[in-house]
């Protein structure tokens, strides 16, 4: 039998969720709200004059093949840094796990980057590899490679890719050596016993038993590629050069922003909660149940 | 007793100067000039707030060209603009469909009683910003135009002669290649690609941008950068890239860095990086007009401006925009002007300023200063060659260069990216157009 704690007060219940409420309602209902709203609208920029147009500024947005492309790249990128952070931080957390001496130390290093802002996280890598005066590129070119992100859209792509895989990887660290820590020595020295070997057991009982965290991690890391890695493109390549790094999120505030298009820009925020919904729903209906605890 | 009487006279005193202090209105000025322009800046205010007690200016620096539009036009929204607002020529057509958001130079300088004639200023200037009616709607401030720049020391490496700039693209395309073999890692760069290869290659060679005299004559306005000309020049540019003869360097001013270390060899950029080249250029330099293809009738034409203008927002005590026509004023006196010209490489924004500074034999001593003034007058302008006013230019300019870096990239012929430049930019003229009925 569950036990269960009932509030006898008709008001107390609703005045104690009232804060939390208003703040959902203030921060997160109005202005969503409001930018549906201006979905349907035709503004110009300063707000003088207004037209509802219904579904016109999506159905420009489907016709634009620049806003189809900008699905395409957004989801690569996604993939990419949701792929490569996951399994470098796993990696470094099976092996941080293993190591006896100095392993605080190693274990902060790894957690350091996590503190650091993305549009920072993005400088740095751009200077690193910047086409005239960077070390990276510098190397580069005396291997004979022609490296100019500025033009060169894959390794724009590579570049906010380390950028951001770089920048997740210690939160994933983090994650992964919780699970590896609480996954029972028991089992792990029994398959020892069996005569499994290191990558055996890695396989068989440890990667399974951490299915969970990377379930999880998965679906934040997809939600962080394309909502927070808006700082490290803004400061490097700025969806450039022609659109080849043009995320979803960061195409919406280059419209809405820097063009002025306030209704373009909503659709394209109305149409991004919508991917947000859809992310979460999977999150709980699906990942939530099916993983094994 | 004479205590008291101190007292008092202390407190009069105090009581009158007090007031004096405060009612000193602020006047709000949001800008983007960086680094030394952003100096000179505060150094135009200073002077401003010294020779006069009732108004006090305060410039606050904004961020980029974009980034300082976009405050004031959120600034305005939320019901508190400031009262001047630099915005760069791009943005010109959204402010002048703002009908109810800006107060146009001239009723402002009426209204205060300010001297004030609009034949004083530069006409290529002006004409920028003036509408059909003849009325000045924002005041010109930090103009320049699109120059070419050569390193003298690379071209004497190369066995070049350095005191003959190439005046052709096909000179042009014969020193790239001498400088090339010469070893010079990067031959050629530009900044701002689209207003030098798209907006004034057009002007150059009298080609439309677009219908409707560039727009300056309806919002009905349709590109024209897909004509075969201008295919043909973004062909070279490809072909030039092809052959390691140009490097792209960005979109904005990131290629005159690159001149200004030595990297590259030749630059096409602002005139208004004159002053930033002259000081950090460890090598000898040189200021020329913008190469032409003189198999194209008629060019070189002039070149067409870029820069900034100040815009006054509406929506302030009536009082203050005194003081934004008293600064107007100040910031028209020739001297003013001359030091503003003469430390930026911006032209002078007066006739009366260009003539003292040539008076002064400032263009003698500082040769290539005077390049974008008469680059700017070669010709009387035309249609095609007096300026552009298209809606959401922002966003057709960064159109034209994602085209333009797609051609660069190899991934598309100049051919399609020109016409795929123009549908859609005409796209986003449309939007314009419905939204600004």
């Amino acid at each position: 039998m569950e036990k269960r704690v009932v509030f006898r007060s008709a008001w107390l219940p609703y005045a104690l969720l009232a804060p939390q409420i208003a703040i959902t309602v203030i921060f997160f209902f109005w202005p969503a709200g409001q930018a549906v709203w201006y979905s349907f609208q035709l503004q110009d920029a300063f707000g003088l004059k207004t037209q509802f147009v219904g579904l016109e500024n999506f159905r420009a947005l489907f016709a634009d093949s620049h806003y189809l492309a900008s699905f395409k790249i957004t989801a690569f990128f996604s993939v990419l840094v949701a792929g490569c952070g996951i399994s470098i931080a796993l990696l470094l957390a099976t092996m941080a796990d293993r190591v006896v001496k100095g392993a605080l130390a190693y274990k902060t290093l790894l957690i350091w980057p996590y503190a650091v802002a993305p549009a920072v996280a993005g400088v740095l890598w751009a200077f690193l590899f910047a086409p005239s005066i960077g070390v990276v590129s510098y190397v580069l070119r005396k291997n004979g490679v022609d490296w100019n992100w500025v033009l060169q859209g894959d390794q724009a792509m590579l570049l906010v890719v380390i950028a951001s895989t770089w920048k997740q990887i210690s939160y994933n660290f983090l994650f992964f050596l919780a699970g590896l820590q609480s996954i029972p020595r028991s089992l792990i020295e029994a398959a020892a016993i069996d005569g499994a070997g290191p990558s055996r057991r890695f396989w068989t009982i440890v990667f399974p038993m951490l299915s969970p965290t990377t379930f999880f991690l998965m679906v934040v890391n997809i939600v962080y590629a394309f909502f927070d890695t808006f700082g490290v493109i803004d400061a490097t390549t700025q969806g450039g050069p022609a659109g080849a790094t043009q995320i979803l999120v960061y195409k919406a505030y280059y419209d809405g922003v820097k063009a002025a298009d306030l209704g373009g820009s909503s659709a394209q925020s109305a149409i991004l909660m919508l991917i947000v919904i859809a992310l979460t729903v999977i999150q709980f209906r699906f990942v939530e149940r099916k993983v094994q605890y | 007793m004479r205590l008291k009487a101190l007292a008092t006279t202390l407190f009069a005193a105090g009581m009158l100067g007090a007031p004096l202090a405060q009612a000193q209105t602020e006047i709000q000025w949001w800008h983007s000039m960086s680094g030394q322009h952003n100096e000179k800046i505060n150094e135009i205010a200073k002077g401003f707030n010294a020779s006069q007690s009732e108004f006090k200016l305060t410039p606050v620096f904004k961020g980029s060209y974009p980034e300082s539009m976009t405050a004031a036009i959120a600034a305005f929204r939320a019901g508190n603009p400031p009262h001047i607002v630099q915005v760069f020529e791009v943005g010109t057509a959204t402010m002048m469909s703002a009908k109810g958001a800006i107060k146009p130079v001239t009723q402002i300088m009426k209204d205060a009683g300010e001297p004030f004639n609009p034949k004083a200023y530069l006409p290529a200037v002006t004409g920028y910003y003036t509408d059909s009616q003849g009325n000045m709607l924002s005041m010109p401030f930090n103009s320049s135009t699109a120059i070419f720049y050569i390193n003298k020391d690379a071209f004497k490496k190369a066995g070049l002669d350095p005191a003959k700039a190439p005046k052709t693209w096909k000179e042009f395309t014969k020193a790239a290649e001498k400088l090339k073999a010469a070893g010079q890692t990067c031959v050629y760069t530009t900044g701002w690609p689209s207003w030098v290869h798209v907006e004034n290659f057009s002007a150059w060679h009298n080609l439309p941008i677009g219908t409707k005299e560039n727009g300056m004559a309806g919002l009905d306005t349709e590109f024209r950068v897909n004509t075969p000309l201008h295919v043909q020049h973004i062909a070279t540019l490809g072909y030039y890239a092809k052959q390691g003869w140009f490097t792209y360097s960005g979109r904005k001013q990131e290629g005159e860095d690159r001149f200004i270390s030595g990297e590259c060899a030749m630059l096409t950029s602002s005139s208004s990086a004159i002053g930033k080249i002259r000081k950090g250029a460890k090598f000898d330099f040189s200021a020329h007009f913008l190469p032409y293809h003189d198999d194209m009738p008629g060019a070189p034409q002039n070149s067409i401006i870029g820069g900034a203008t100040l815009w006054v927002m509406s929506g302030k005590p009536a009082g203050d925009y005194k003081g934004v026509a008293k600064f107007f004023s100040y910031l028209s006196r020739p001297e003013v002007q001359m030091d503003w010209h003469t430390s930026t490489g911006y032209v002078p924004i007066t006739l009366a300023a260009y003539e003292m500074t040539k008076k002064s034999g400032y263009y003698e001593k500082n040769p290539g200063v005077d390049v974008a003034i008469h680059q700017l007058n070669n010709k009387a302008p035309t249609a095609n060659s007096k300026g552009l006013r298209f809606g959401g230019f922002v966003q057709g300019r960064e159109i034209f260069e994602e085209e333009m870096e797609s051609v660069l990239q190899g991934k598309k012929t100049a051919k399609a990216a020109m016409d795929d430049a123009v549908k859609r930019g005409n796209d986003i003229l449309r939007k314009f157009e419905a939204a600004n009925k």
